[in-house]
């Protein structure tokens, strides 16, 4: 099975997408994160594949950035189980830069 | 010949060229909304490489160069500075980048935060830590400057690739002399106006050192309260600051042909943090610290409540020697006689953190 059910959609900001070689939405197979469908796991699939992305979103200690909001659906991971949020194909994950600066 | 003055904002980076040193056009923002502690221009190339560190409050810190003079950019894939995953630490911004003498053409220094000195040999595109200084058992220790605990002075020695100082805020100095694997702190006669014991083996608040390279030896370092010289290559320090109106400061550099020259900038500390009388002058010695003098001609001398940061002074490489400074409030000042007398250079930019000049054709 692949395709939409089977599939993460990842949203990359527009500041990102010369990391993606533009693509605003990146659709990951759930089988290739292994048994570990998480956020994390997403994100360690997202540096072998787009390292430079990844490491915009988390540092080298794959941390989440600051200013970084990585949402599931509506809900920001932060406020679930952060980076241990489990994934499901169908499901969609935002990468969205918080607000901050001045 | 074109001089190049590279001017790092805490909203990105811009670049100034002249043909006279006289009428300057500005370009940029480069790297819009990234604050720009670190930049510099690495003259041992042909063709001068151009290095930035950019920090987006968003994305995080990383490393850019360019090969063409700022046209296009590049930034190495999966990033240039990175601690490695057993240090515990992330990159939080490059505070330096500092070429290293002619005897290594490929060798880049990287001073970042946390505080940690990297090392590149190949120019900058790609770094690994220092381990001797990470190592180093008086790091669980070092405390955090009003800027976070950041090493933002590296200082390579001209003929030497073993012997290397750093500083560190507010931790000081520390010396190698055998390319890095072990480290010694290196404060002998700084005054620790933070600390109970006024003369700690380390914990000074260093701003910034700066040297000659036909003198290697001889070094000015701008603490947190006081101006000092070594003789020594750095293992001792005796106060310079009789006659200045003020011993607190951020930046310091050396003349680029003359030694026993160097430029500070005052502020009054501590409660103040503005120019003595709030009058903007660069203060010039000609006698390695004997004598102090200051230089405003062309300075604004009425209600200048202008800071110049620890990076955000410097000289090019002509003679007579150019020194640049830019400002917390946006201004770049420059001068072609040796700070004899000064033009406005750029105004309203966002607040100045880093200058560089050097002639690149």
């Amino acid at each position: 099975m692949t395709g939409a059910d089977s599939a993460v959609a990842v949203r990359v900001p527009a500041g990102l997408r010369h990391h993606t070689g533009g693509a605003a939405v990146l659709e990951v197979e759930v089988a290739a994160l292994g048994g570990d469908a998480t956020v994390g796991a997403l994100l360690d699939h997202l540096a072998g594949v787009h390292p430079d992305l990844e490491r915009r979103v988390r540092d080298e200690q794959r941390r989440l950035r600051r200013h970084v909001n990585v949402f599931l659906g509506s809900e920001n991971v932060r406020d679930l189980r952060e980076q241990a949020t489990p994934v499901a194909g169908g499901d969609e994950v935002a990468i969205i830069p918080a607000v901050s600066g001045g | 010949m074109t001089t190049l003055l590279m001017i790092g904002t805490r909203k990105g980076l811009f670049l100034a060229r002249s043909d006279d040193r006289d009428t300057w056009a500005v370009d940029g923002p480069h790297f819009a909304m990234n604050a720009v502690y670190a930049v510099a221009l690495d003259t041992r190339r042909p063709t001068p490489r151009l290095l930035v560190g950019a920090d987006s409050e968003h994305w995080g810190p990383s490393v850019f160069h360019s090969d063409d003079l700022g046209a296009t950019w590049e930034e190495t894939e999966g990033g240039a500075l990175r601690f490695p995953a057993e240090t515990g630490a992330a990159l939080a911004r490059a505070w330096q980048l500092q070429p290293a003498g002619p005897a290594e053409p490929g060798v880049v220094y990287a001073g970042v935060e946390p505080a940690a000195l990297f090392r590149s040999e190949d120019g900058g595109a790609t770094f690994s830590l220092v381990e001797g200084l990470w190592d180093h058992p008086h790091r669980p220790r070092w405390e955090p400057g009003g800027g976070g605990l950041c090493l933002h002075t590296v200082l390579p020695h001209p003929t030497d690739p073993d012997r290397l100082l750093v500083a560190i805020s507010s931790s000081g100095v520390y010396r190698t002399e055998d390319g890095g694997k072990s480290w010694q702190a290196s404060n002998g006669g700084i005054h620790a106006w933070h600390n109970p014991d006024p003369h700690p083996e380390f914990g000074q608040c260093v701003h910034k050192v700066a040297r000659h390279p036909d003198r290697p030896d001889e070094m000015f370092l701008q603490n947190h309260g006081g101006v000092y010289r070594s003789r020594d290559g750095g293992a001792s320090w005796g106060e310079i600051h009789a006659g200045l109106p003020a011993t607190f400061g951020f930046p310091l550099v050396t003349h680029p042909h003359t030694p026993g020259t160097a430029y500070i900038y005052p502020l009054v500390a501590d409660a103040h943090r503005m120019p003595p009388e709030d009058r903007c002058r660069v203060y010039r010695t000609t006698d390695a610290g004997d004598s102090w003098h200051p230089l405003a001609t062309g300075l604004p001398q009425e209600q200048a409540y202008i800071t110049v940061l620890r990076d955000a002074l410097c000289t090019d490489d002509a003679d007579p020697a150019g020194v640049y400074f830019g400002t917390r409030t946006g201004d770049v000042f420059a001068s072609a006689d040796e700070g004899e007398s000064w033009t406005s250079l750029a105004r309203y930019l966002p607040d100045v953190l880093t200058v560089r000049a050097a002639r690149v054709a």
